[in-house]
């Protein structure tokens, strides 16, 4: 990927963290897990999906399901970078009179599907994969999912059929950001050895730092051609782009004050570190 | 003579919607794989991950119509049922193998008896519990050709009678009867239809409706019948919570409509395991047991 690509992504994901700071307000919003999911749902919308606007009902559209939803906020600023839904939309959230709450919904453009509950939408993009099969279509469906999700036993049963169907055009992407709601996965049920986890299910499986647009690219061009449904872990930060909040147990849903989210903008836009003295921490 | 499996082969080869799918549980649908080719999907033992890709089948505008035993196509797999395939309102048809005392000798981890109670909570979720064979094969092409989501007790045991034609939504007035009239669905028409034959016998003038439906429920019958009989009673292979007595009450309460009501469902206990004829005599639901509660109940 060429320096001027790289810095058009990069400028694309900052105004989607912009986008998505101002959320973190006025009843809050899973912070956190939103900022890790960012560079790599950038990469996904901007320069990989066959999905643009004029696309997302065509049923040979790419399919990206997003499993772990509460970073519902990243993808509503990409669809707002996108032109899919009016900027100033997302000023809507938790209003009564939209649809933009902690998790996604279909009555947004582009949500595919709504997600919240854990461990779900692994297995309804099995059923979108085989349908894709069954009528010999070229589409590809992409399912994002937690770490933390991984906890759940359904995820891991979908694994089990999506070796078994052999869905080639299926592809498991796990924000690899090493937390879960209030702690660090690894100090709760630890998920490692993942890669080792994911090839006994049968699924070719790549790790990637997955801020790094470079290694998006060059791990997404190696799913073509393969035998079964793969597996993408995307090693993130919790809390990327905000240094005083990143990569903490206590950073998950945050809902901070107007003045807090100014500094929070300045941190993230000019480098300096928030003041976050008066935040209100709501852990779920 | 048509089957459940004939009746499905047929359909699915008529209308390339349909999807069939089954968590290991082949019983009813043995010979579709040889004919329907990759529109049969066996997701092995997994009755979460059957609902999930269903629900990502309806997505793409298939019917899939899905297979397993009551207890755990209703409760494995509730939550993808109520938030895959009940949010979103996905056409999935839930075909429940064995459900109420149809469970016989498997004992209580198989026994769906608060599967009609779970189900009816989901909102579109439409419920039906077909009487026999030839109920069943009446109810289903209405069934499946809804766009909503399905619930269906399967039951493939020969009809006592020759039933009226089925209207979608409408119950089955079998007898009408001042002294009572019993209202049953499922498995427990046959014992009902004997327990009627015995109290006619015995110069009883007994109702009997076939409720077919559980939800849309019929209650325009119901508000009909009851200025013409003396009192409801409700038989069930289900808990009392939640099921036929449970839709009757919200019926008659929301109605405001005031008459004597009874019931013979379980209460609050798994019934005893065994042949199902030796089930129906321990748990008092056999015609006999039946037809000694309706009397008390009329002569109260």
């Amino acid at each position: 990927m060429n320096e001027e690509k790289i810095i058009k992504l990069q400028q694309f994901a900052k105004r989607v963290r912009n986008h998505i700071v101002p959320m973190a307000s006025d009843g809050g919003c899973f912070l956190g897990a939103s900022l890790s999911a960012v560079d790599l749902l950038t990469y996904l919308y901007v320069d990989h999906l066959n999905l643009h606007k004029g696309n997302l009902k065509d049923e040979n559209r790419d399919y990206l399901f997003l499993s772990k939803g509460h970073d519902v906020p990243a993808l509503y600023g990409i669809f707002a970078e996108l032109g899919w839904i009016e900027a100033d939309r997302l000023k809507n959230h938790l209003s009564t009179e939209d649809h933009i709450y902690w998790h996604p919904n279909r009555n947004i453009p582009g949500v595919e599907f709504h997600s919240g509950s854990l461990g779900q939408l692994p297995s309804v993009s099995i059923g979108v994969a085989m349908d894709i099969i069954i009528r010999g279509g070229e589409n590809r469906v992409y399912c994002v999912m937690g770490d933390g999700e991984l906890n759940e036993g359904s995820c891991w049963e979908a694994f089990l059929v999506a070796n078994a169907y052999k869905l080639d055009n299926l592809t498991f992407i796990i924000d690899r950001n090493n937390f879960q709601a209030n702690m660090a996965t690894e100090d709760l049920i630890p998920l490692e050895s993942l890669v080792e986890k994911f090839e006994s299910f049968g699924m070719m499986t790549q790790r990637i730092d997955g801020h790094d647009f470079n290694a998006l690219e060059k791990a997404f061009s190696n799913i073509k051609g393969q035998t079964g449904a793969q597996v993408i872990i995307c090693d993130t930060v919790r809390g990327k782009g905000l240094p005083s909040i990143e990569a903490r147990a206590d950073r998950w849903f945050c809902n901070f004050s107007q003045p807090e989210i100014q500094e929070l903008l300045v941190e993230l836009n000019e480098g300096f570190g928030a003041n976050l003295v008066a935040e209100t921490l709501v852990v779920r | 003579m048509m089957t459940y499996e004939k009746l499905l082969e047929k359909t699915a080869l008529e209308d390339d919607r349909f999807i069939v799918m089954t968590a290991e549980n082949r019983a009813l649908v043995r010979n579709l794989p040889a004919s329907l080719g990759n529109r049969f999907i066996d997701t092995g033992i997994t009755e979460q991950t059957m609902l999930g890709a269903a629900a990502g089948l309806a997505l793409r505008g298939r019917k899939p119509v899905v297979h397993a035993l009551s207890a755990f196509l209703t409760m494995r797999a509730f939550e993808f049922t109520r938030t895959s395939v009940g949010i979103a309102n996905l056409p999935v048809k839930l075909s429940s193998f064995i459900p109420g005392v149809l469970s016989d000798g498997n004992g209580p981890t198989h026994q769906a008896i608060e599967d009609i109670s779970i189900m009816r909570g989901i909102p579109s979720m439409e419920v039906f519990a077909p009487a026999d064979e030839e109920d069943l094969i009446a109810m289903l092409p209405q069934i499946w050709a809804t766009e909503n989501p399905s619930y269906v007790r399967i039951n493939t045991r020969p009809a006592l009678l020759k039933h009226k034609p089925y209207v979608f939504g409408k119950a089955e007035q079998i007898f009408e009867g001042k002294d009572c009239t019993i209202l049953t669905y499922g498995f427990m028409l046959e014992e009902s239809i004997k327990a009627h034959q015995l109290l006619s016998d015995l110069g009883f003038q007994v109702g009997l409706v076939n409720i077919r439906n559980l939800k849309p429920f019929d209650g325009d019958l119901i508000s009909k019948l009851a200025s013409q009989t003396s009192c409801f009673i409700t038989i069930e292979d289900h808990f009392l919570t939640g099921g036929l007595f449970s839709i009757l009450a919200e019926h008659l309460v929301k109605n405001q409509i005031l008459i004597p009501t009874h019931s013979i469902a379980f209460e609050d206990r798994w019934f005893k395991p065994g042949r199902l004829a030796e089930v129906l005599v321990h748990e008092g639901l056999d015609a006999k047991s039946l037809v000694e509660k309706i009397q008390n109940f009329i002569q109260k």
